[in-house]
């Protein structure tokens, strides 16, 4: 047997920095937890902060396409660009925890640790075309992110916890389904290997392929809350805490579609029919029935989250459309609803009380919300203005990536698919409008307005004043913004 | 003047976000302060405007979102500059007859950011920016007319939105189709306007595209038969959102006809000519016929708003220089003239508490002033010669006339239908003796309805005998819009029919 000699030099540990800091970052804090005992929670926040600001100065820092850890790290435009987007996201997520009341996961030392494991497993994924680390991130970050929603401690929280680690084991189980036969298909993990060696054999045995994408979209698909496989998602956003539910409608589904993007765009390439028509499907059905759904629903939180469905079906058109202009449109729009996204949750999370005042099983009812323009007219304007965002009016942030989207299935011939598009921005509309309504045009519940800020602390109104400033002026740095992206997407050859 | 565009657009949201502070006893004067400032500087720019020639002046450009092709960029030409100042002067007066005293501040801020919205419609020369105001210009409605209207205020304000929401998310693949269509041909991504203009299509691509805008300008208009949001709309709202909806924001839709579809898609719009002819006249004599069976008197006058919006459609179409003039002209008159009428009836209303016709009668014994202003209105809307109505009318008819002879007798017919209904309701409700002891008393105008009422009635006498300060520079721009057309139009039909309707040049 040969002696294993490794240059340090050729694993390129730069490649890992950003992931490695969070892990030694996630370990501190748990040790420190444990040698100090009573440590506050703006102690945690604040150095989770910090930490995940130093993984952002070193994702900053590397350039673009350089591979290292045996080449199982790939650090691309996309890795690079996704992976901004999920540090700063976190960044801004994490300081939600110093609310003015007390919950109880945010008291403890571990939520912190395990949400920079979750952080590093997202990162992982994203920055890899490798199907097995792709497994580990994908299992790291989800362990760690179904015990964070355990944690909140309440029942509904441990069922959604529970469900959310069903549906996640079964999609889980997809995944390696799909790995194997792609695998006994090609001899390779790699996803570029594996396409390389796909197109090589024309795609035979056809039968093969379609059970390998078929499992992999069902996998992604759980992850991705894409219809059929969506049904958990309002359960658990209904189950944890407002804040937490903002955080999954974003950073867990990016990271999904950039392995989706990385696998099935060059696949959807290829000219395979069928492809290209279960993700057609897909892409119509997410959009158009979680709109249906969010139509119908009598609690604001679960409206969120079928649109947050619907939305996520909305980019995954830029999957089946494939081109550069599309994936610049991904990323612009993901931005985008980010910022208004997190406001909106944060918007619910300030006005959290610790009983459920307005109904039996509901937190935030639409009928809570009515009349707030009386009472607290600051936070109804400013809860106004993420639903009219959320439903894609201008000037706000989410219609410029909405534009840009839908001008790339144009570009690419896709003119169906934007219609749908249009149509159901429509409908989406009279969904957020209805919270619009309730606020602004019904009679107040109550005459004190302090119930709509009893959770509200001075970095928690920052927050949302930041994602406020954002959603206002998105239209001044759309342009440096979709330079910025164009220049990563276009580097990695997308 | 360099940035005199700019400054009228944004001095009223900003005046707008400012009037936050000021406090809510005080809105309705600052609101009117506004208002008039804002009015003198669309004044201000008439002056400065150079009446001889048609092009676009006050040009402002600058980059929004460069490497996709947005930008900043505004432009007045004849055609918006009277629109603008009839956004900027029906705001002052609808402000000026405000009565509404409850939460009088939020719906003053929302006016001025209507304000805003209309005025930046009518300028914007960048197509995404259109979008922009066109959309944004729907939230201030939604409220005012869902938080201080009467009845079923909801439902219809949320009515309101979703119709024409549904419609303009149509013109945005549109426009999204158009702007791609640009950059195959030229390799540059641009939503300006002006450079859309120089671009020719084949006809079937134009029918596409004007049918993706023809929705998202039908149901704003609204033409039949997208139009049943409106009674509603009307019904429910109260009279400034009344006001300002008839007087301007149904203006946009006829606008969008005449700065977008018209010279964008030439051979469309002829081929569609006659189909779009025969809606607008059954808009024209189906709603006058409504009008007639109703028995609320705000009702019969939006219905009558849509009849008189059919003429406005059926002048633009007729696609020569009277037509278009005319129904631009006439949009400025309808105007004003609606907006002067659902300001009447919210002044009874104010009294009443009903709307309805048969509560009323012999009101020309009590109120004789009320009278005389409703009277006059009324001859305005019907089109009696010498009242502003009768120019624009005449002119869209003529420029018909040239079309289809038949066709414009059947929309003349529709003419006749309005006299019919107006003339019942002035009959109805201010003739004969008073019967219902609650109209014993009432009072008549007070000083405050007066500042508001006299200058429309002015507007009306003045502009129905001399028209021609503005019939001049819309006249002037329309004829190098036409002229633009028929260089664009692929088709040699299209030539063919827009040379035979403009032969017999215009009557002065």
């Amino acid at each position: 047997m040969l002696p294993v000699s490794i240059d340090l030099a050729a694993l390129n540990m730069a490649t890992l920095m950003p992931t490695l800091i969070l892990v030694i970052g996630a370990l501190a804090l748990v040790c420190i937890d444990l040698f100090v005992p009573n440590l506050k929670r703006s102690f945690y926040t604040i150095v989770s902060v910090l930490i995940i600001l130093i993984a952002t100065g070193t994702t900053l820092g590397l350039n673009s396409g350089e591979r290292g850890f045996f080449d199982m790290m790939l650090m691309d435009g996309i890795a690079i660009v996704s992976g901004l987007i999920i540090l700063i996201t976190s960044a801004l997520f994490i300081p939600l925890a110093m609310s003015s009341k007390r919950f109880h996961e945010f008291a403890m030392g571990e939520f912190y640790g395990l949400f920079l494991f979750m952080i590093a497993g997202f990162l992982f994924m994203v920055s890899t075309d490798n199907l097995i680390l792709i497994f580990i991130g994908l299992e790291t970050a989800s362990l760690a992110l179904y015990t964070i929603i355990a944690m909140h401690n309440r029942l509904k929280a441990i069922e959604a916890a529970i469900k959310y680690f069903t549906m996640g084991a079964l999609a889980a189980g997809f995944y390696v389904f799909s790995m194997l036969i792609f695998y006994a298909l090609t001899g390779s993990i790699e996803i570029s290997t594996i396409v390389n060696v796909l197109y090589e054999r024309q795609f035979d045995p056809l039968i093969g392929v379609l059970g390998a994408c078929v499992f992999m979209l069902a996998a992604l698909g759980f992850k991705l809350s894409i219809i059929p496989f969506h049904t958990w998602t309002p359960d658990v956003y209904e189950g944890t805490n407002a804040a937490l539910a903002g955080y999954m409608s974003i950073v867990p589904k990016i990271a999904g579609f950039v392995v989706a993007m990385r696998l099935f765009e060059m696949l959807v390439q290829s000219g395979v029919t069928w492809l290209e028509d279960i993700l057609f499907f897909a892409v119509i059905l997410t959009m158009t029935l979680a709109n249906l759904m969010a139509l119908v629903q009598t609690d604001v939180k679960r409206m969120l989250a079928f649109s947050s469905v619907s939305h996520a079906g909305f980019v995954l058109a830029a999957i089946l459309i494939g081109s550069t202009q599309a994936n610049v449109g991904f990323f612009l729009y993901w931005i985008l609803f980010m910022f208004t996204n997190l406001g909106a949750f944060t918007m619910l999370w300030i006005t959290r009380n610790k009983q459920n005042l307005w109904d039996q099983r509901f937190q935030h009812p639409f009928s809570k919300f009515s009349g707030m323009v009386k009472v607290a007219p600051i936070a109804a304007t400013i809860m106004g203005v993420f639903m009219f965002s959320l439903a894609g009016i201008p000037p706000f942030s989410v219609f410029w990536g909405k534009l840009f989207l839908m001008s790339a299935a144009v570009n690419e011939g896709f003119i169906g698919l934007a219609l749908v598009m249009a149509i159901n921005s429509a409908i989406a509309v009279y969904y957020y409008m209805k919270l619009v309504v309730y606020m602004f045009l019904k009679d107040p519940v109550s005459k004190d307005g302090s119930i709509y800020a009893s959770n509200a602390t001075t970095p928690l109104k920052s927050i949302i004043g930041f994602a406020l400033f954002v959603t206002l002026v998105a239209v001044v740095f759309v342009s440096p913004l979709i330079d910025f992206i164009a220049h990563h997407v276009v580097a990695s050859g997308f | 003047m360099d940035h005199i565009l700019s400054l009228i657009i944004f001095f009223p949201a900003f005046a707008g976000l400012l009037g936050f502070v000021v406090h809510k006893d005080s809105a309705k004067a600052y609101a009117i302060t506004v208002a008039a400032i804002e009015f003198f500087l669309t004044l201000w720019l008439w002056v400065g405007f150079d009446t001889s020639h048609g092009g676009m002046q006050f040009v402002e450009f600058a980059p929004l979102v460069e490497s996709f092709g947005v930008s900043y960029y505004l432009g007045v030409d004849g055609i918006s500059l009277f629109l603008v100042m009839l956004s900027t002067f029906m705001t002052l007066i609808a402000l000026i007859g405000l009565s509404i005293k409850e939460d009088v501040k939020n719906l003053v801020i929302s006016v001025l950011f209507l304000e805003m919205t209309m005025v930046g419609v009518f300028l914007s020369l960048d197509v995404v920016l259109f979008y922009l105001f066109w959309e944004m210009s729907l939230l201030p409605m939604l409220y005012i007319i869902g938080a201080w209207g009467s009845g079923e205020r909801v439902y219809a304000a949320v009515k309101f939105f979703l119709y024409t929401f549904f419609g303009s998310v149509f013109m945005l693949v549109g426009i999204l189709v158009m702007a791609y269509l640009y950059f195959q041909q030229t390799g540059v991504w641009s939503f300006a306007l002006p450079d859309w203009y120089a671009m020719s299509l084949p006809l079937n691509v134009q029918m596409w595209l004007f049918g993706a805008f023809f929705l998202g300008f039908a149901i704003k208009v609204p033409m039949v038969p997208f139009h049943t949001w409106l009674p509603y709309a009307h019904g429910q709202a109260p009279t400034i959102g009344s006001v300002i909806l008839a007087a301007v924001l149904l203006k946009m839709g006829t606008y969008g006809f005449v700065r977008f579809s018209l010279p964008l898609f030439p051979d469309a719009s002829a081929t569609f000519m006659i189909p779009i002819a025969i809606v607008a006249i059954i808009m024209v004599i189906y709603t006058a016929m409504i009008a007639y069976a109703q028995e609320d008197m705000k009702q019969v006058i939006a219905y009558s708003s849509i009849s008189h919006m059919g003429i406005i459609i059926l002048g633009t179409f007729a696609l020569n220089a009277e037509g278009i003039t005319g129904s631009i002209f006439l949009m400025i008159s309808h105007g004003i003239v609606s907006g002067a009428l659902f300001m009447l009836v919210g002044v009874i209303y104010e009294r009443r508490h009903t709307k309805l016709m048969s509560e009323f009668g012999g009101l020309a014994s009590v109120m004789p002033g009320f009278a005389t202003i409703f009277g006059i209105m009324l001859m305005g809307s019907v089109g009696l010669p010498l009242t502003i109505g009768f120019v624009g009318e005449f002119l869209a008819l003529m420029g018909f006339f040239k079309v289809s002879i038949l066709l414009t007798a059947l929309a003349g017919s529709g003419i006749i239908l309005g006299a019919i209904y107006m003339l019942t309701l002035y009959k109805r409700s201010f003739f004969g003796v008073v019967t219902n002891e609650a109209n014993k008393n009432l009072i008549d105008l007070n000083k405050r309805e007066l500042t508001a009422l006299v200058p429309l009635v002015i507007l009306v006498v003045l502009l129905g005998v001399y028209p021609k300060p503005i019939l001049g520079p819309i006249d002037m721009s329309v004829k190098k819009m036409i002229s633009l057309m028929e260089y664009k139009a692929s088709e040699p039909d299209t030539k063919d029919m827009l040379r035979r309707v403009n032969t017999i040049q215009e009557v002065r």
